[in-house]
Parts: structure tokens; sequence; C-alpha cells
């Protein structure tokens, strides 16, 4: 049933659709949104779970592990500093290994203060176990959070999912998102049924004191997992596609074949980005786009493959690793270099703190790149 | 109270994926951290269940009147102060 929404409510529907049990949450804007309509959702009955108020993020998580522990499907939102707040607790999960699905609408952290679209927050937590997920449009959102649940409760995953949605452009833009059926989705996600859940009546140890002889073995698992997972995103895209007609990847693709620059993107600026590529393939120039939508665990193998024909590889990053580039061009480089592609590549960052990054911004990005070598990373735009 | 069998994980796919019931706390008794052990009272116990609800271990046992597991009691002596009957003292154990 297509209906007009926006991100916020796409995410919250999402968790609906998922036939999540519970939820914990605490409003931040611009996730506000999520929270206000699952919380309505709920008391009115058209969703069948638990709704928890808490009093901070990191009590949000802390309320979601405890249920993902008793073996329930459960949810959450936040944005920002709530995101940075949960951190602790988002290690919990993930080396609990509690399949927990959170929608993060990526916001600037502060100061200065501000509430603009920015993925500082969700790169900051790159490091945490998560999976990472980052949506172009309200659509994707929705149906990101349907796959996170199938993906994340595999048994040879088991772990926790974020869907990073931009602040405002995204949030608080509404667009048409085609919402599944319940019948359809029991056909699609199966129960979850974990191995180990807390039940009195067959006591288990969980997260106790963890020796050296047995913590790095753990870890070695996790990145088994992590592993496993890149399958596993694959092949739920594609019985997603069979069942619903939607094709998502760990990577999108667009006009690449021939593309002597291609440049590299994620959110919605994947989306100006494809429009870009049209506006500059109009004036003769071989430009192509190539859309990293997980970026953990990293699609390194896709990502290579598809770089493999370009002459120049532009990542556009908005976000900022302190003291050396963009997150994404960092990973972009370091795939590039472990299957031994080497190509010139350029870190441009755009974007900061919700600053609009237009056709003409990434023209101006292109351009850059087609002249002489800038100094990496770059900040485009940037009142000097 | 715990029987000694120690949990064997040689390799990684003898690992659960999580770390739950490695057996850690089988071997890895806490009672040394102990200067005083909590001794129960059972003719002054009402068996209310206070101080198993305090534990913060949890060591003890919800019996009537209740059991102290001494294999991981830490001494902190929470139950101690609970206890509403003064059931449980405080038994020195340094040397
Ligand atoms: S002394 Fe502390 S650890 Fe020991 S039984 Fe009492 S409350 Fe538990
Ligand atoms: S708190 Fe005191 S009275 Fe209550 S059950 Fe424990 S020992 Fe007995």
């Amino acid at each position: 049933m297509k209906q007009v929404m926006n991100g916020d409510f796409a995410a919250s529907y999402g968790a609906m659709s998922a036939l999540v049990k519970y939820v914990a949450a605490y409003p931040i804007t611009p996730q506000t949104l999520v929270v206000e309509k699952l919380s309505e959702l709920v008391a009115d009955g058209e969703m069948d779970a638990v709704f928890s108020k808490v009093e901070s993020e990191h009590s949000a998580m802390a309320a979601c592990i405890g249920a993902e522990a008793a073996g329930i499907r459960t949810f959450t939102a936040t944005s920002s500093q709530g995101l940075l707040l949960m951190c602790e607790v988002l290690h919990w999960a993930a080396r609990g290994r509690l399949p927990i699905v959170l929608a993060n609408v990526n916001r600037a952290v502060a100061p200065g203060w501000s509430i603009w679209a920015d993925a500082q927050d969700s790169i900051s937590q790159r490091d945490t176990g998560w999976m990472q997920v980052y949506a172009e449009d309200n659509q994707e959102v929705y149906d990101s959070i349907i796959m996170a649940y199938k993906i994340a409760e595999s048994p040879d995953v088991l772990l926790p999912m974020m869907i990073n949605l931009d602040a405002f452009f995204l949030s608080h833009t509404s667009e048409v998102v085609d919402l599944i059926d319940k019948k359809d989705i029991e056909k699609f996600l199966p129960p979850y049924e974990p191995k180990f859940k807390l039940n009195p009546s067959e006591p288990h140890a969980f997260n106790a004191l963890t020796s050296p002889d047995h913590y790095f073995e753990l870890t070695y698992k996790m990145h088994l997992a992590m592993e496993k997972a890149k399958k596993r995103i694959t092949e739920v895209g594609v019985e997603f596609e069979k069942m619903f007609g939607r094709r998502y990847g760990l990577t999108e693709s667009y006009r690449i074949e021939d593309a002597d620059t291609v440049l590299v993107t994620f959110g919605t600026i994947a989306g100006t980005a494809k429009e870009t590529v049209d506006l500059l393939r109009k004036e003769g120039k071989k430009v192509g786009n190539l859309k990293i939508r997980v970026f953990r665990p990293f699609p390194q193998e896709e990502v290579c493959e598809a770089l493999k024909n370009a002459k120049k590889v532009i990542v556009v990053d908005r976000d900022y690793s302190y003291g050396f580039e963009g997150a994404f061009f960092t990973e972009v480089k370091s795939a590039l270099y472990n299957k031994g592609v080497m190509k010139p590549l350029y870190g441009m960052m755009a974007g900061i703190g919700g600053r609009d990054v237009s056709t003409g911004t990434l023209k101006e990005i292109v351009a850059k790149a087609e002249g002489e070598d800038p100094k990496n990373p770059y900040f485009i735009g940037v009142k000097l | 109270m715990t029987d000694d069998k120690k949990v064997e994980l040689n390799k990684v796919s003898d690992y659960p994926e999580m770390p739950v019931s490695l057996g850690s706390m089988l071997w890895n008794k806490t009672s040394s951290w102990r200067n005083f052990k909590p001794v129960i009272d059972g003719t002054k116990c009402i068996g209310c269940g206070i101080c198993w609800k305090f534990c913060p271990e949890p060591a003890i046992f919800p019996t009537n009147p209740p059991t102290v597991d001494y294999d991981f009691c830490k001494g902190c002596g929470i139950c101690i102060s609970e206890c509403p009957t003064k059931a449980i003292s405080k038994v020195d154990e340094t040397r």
C-alpha cells in the first residue's frame, strides 16, 4: 500500500512491518517523529508491541539489550548526541551478539550546536561491531529495516544493524513509500528464535568475566560473522527483490561501465550524484557513481570490482576523522590497496554540518579532480 | 555449591557465538575477596527474601532460611545491613 510519508515515519513503519515486539526510545531532533509515530502506533493498537519511555539513550539501548536477550525482537531510534551517549551499550549489543536494529538519523555533532545532516555521529561508532547501512531515500529506509532483521538474526551473523538516514533531507522530507502487507512480511521474515535466551528454567551465564584465554576467540568469531554478513546482505537483497521488486545490495553502481571518473558517495548525496552524472554525461564527460550502501561490513570486493576500470576515483565524505581524512575515503583507499588496485584517488569533504550538496557542488568536485592534483582531503566550498 | 567441571573450549568452533556460559565463573571463585562472611541465623529469619533481592552477586539462594554461596559471596555486607530482623551476623575471616 502506497503512502506519502517522511523518512522518520518510514523508519517507524519499518519497525511495525518487521513485527517488532519491543521498542525503547528517547526523543531527539530530528529523530523525534520516529518515536512519536511508534508510540502512537502502539497506543492505537496498530502495532503489537511494548513501548518503553526511558530517561536517556543509554537506557534505551540497555533496555533493548535486556529484551533482545530474552528473545524478543527489538527496535530503537536515535540521532547525533543520543547515539554518542549510547556508545558504551552499542558495544554490549554487538559483543553480546544481539541482533537489535536501530535507526539513526545522521546529524552533526556539537558544538557548535547543530541539528543538520552529517554522518559524524554514526562514523564515530564505526568500531562498535554494528553493521551500518546508509539509505538514499525513504523507501530504502523502510525496506532496509525489514531486511535488517532477516540479516541480523541469521544464525551465522547475529550482529546488530544500524540503518542511517540523513537529517531533514530524509527525516523530514515526504516521499511515496510502498508499505508491505503483513502476510507477505510473514513469508519473508521468520520469527526470531535465538539459540540462547534469558530463561529462568534454563539458566545460562550471560556476558560474564571472560579471560584472555577466551576473549580473542570471541573477537575472531565476530570477524567471521562480519564476513558472513556480506554474503547474507546480498542473499537477502536478492530474496527481497524477488518478493517485492526492489533491489538492494552492498553497493549500487550507476553508469560506471565506461566511466573515466567515478564518484563514490553514500546517503542522500548518492541521489544527487546520479543526477550530476546524467548532467555531466550530456556534456560528454564519462562520469559514473558508486553508492556505498553498506559501510560495515565494508564491501571491499564489490568496491574494487566496481572501480577497477576507472581512471580517477573521487570519494565524497560528509564526515571527518579529525587528523586524517574522511572515513569513506580511508576505507575505499584501503580496500583498493588490499586488492592491489592502484589509481589516483581524491578525498573530498562536502556537506559537513548539513551544508547543501547540489549538482553544482558535485560538478565542482569533478572539475577539481580533473584539474591539478588537489591536496587530500580537499574541503570543497570552504570559505577560505 | 557449584560443581568444578571446567568447560572445555579448545578451538573456535567450540565457542558459542556470544559469551554465554563460557564457564569462567565455575573456576574463577571470588570468595578470597572477603574479610568476613555473612552468617544467617535461621531462628531470627522471617523469610522475607530481602537479602536475596539485595545481594549484588547474587550469592544468596532463596531457600527458607536463605543460604549463602560462600564460593562467590564477596563480603560486601549489604545483606547484613538490609535484613530487617538482624538475622545476619558478620563473622571475621581474617587470619
Ligand atoms: S555479603 Fe554481600 S555478597 Fe555476600 S551474601 Fe551478603 S550481600 Fe551477597
Ligand atoms: S533479609 Fe533477613 S529475615 Fe529476610 S530472608 Fe534474609 S535473613 Fe531472613
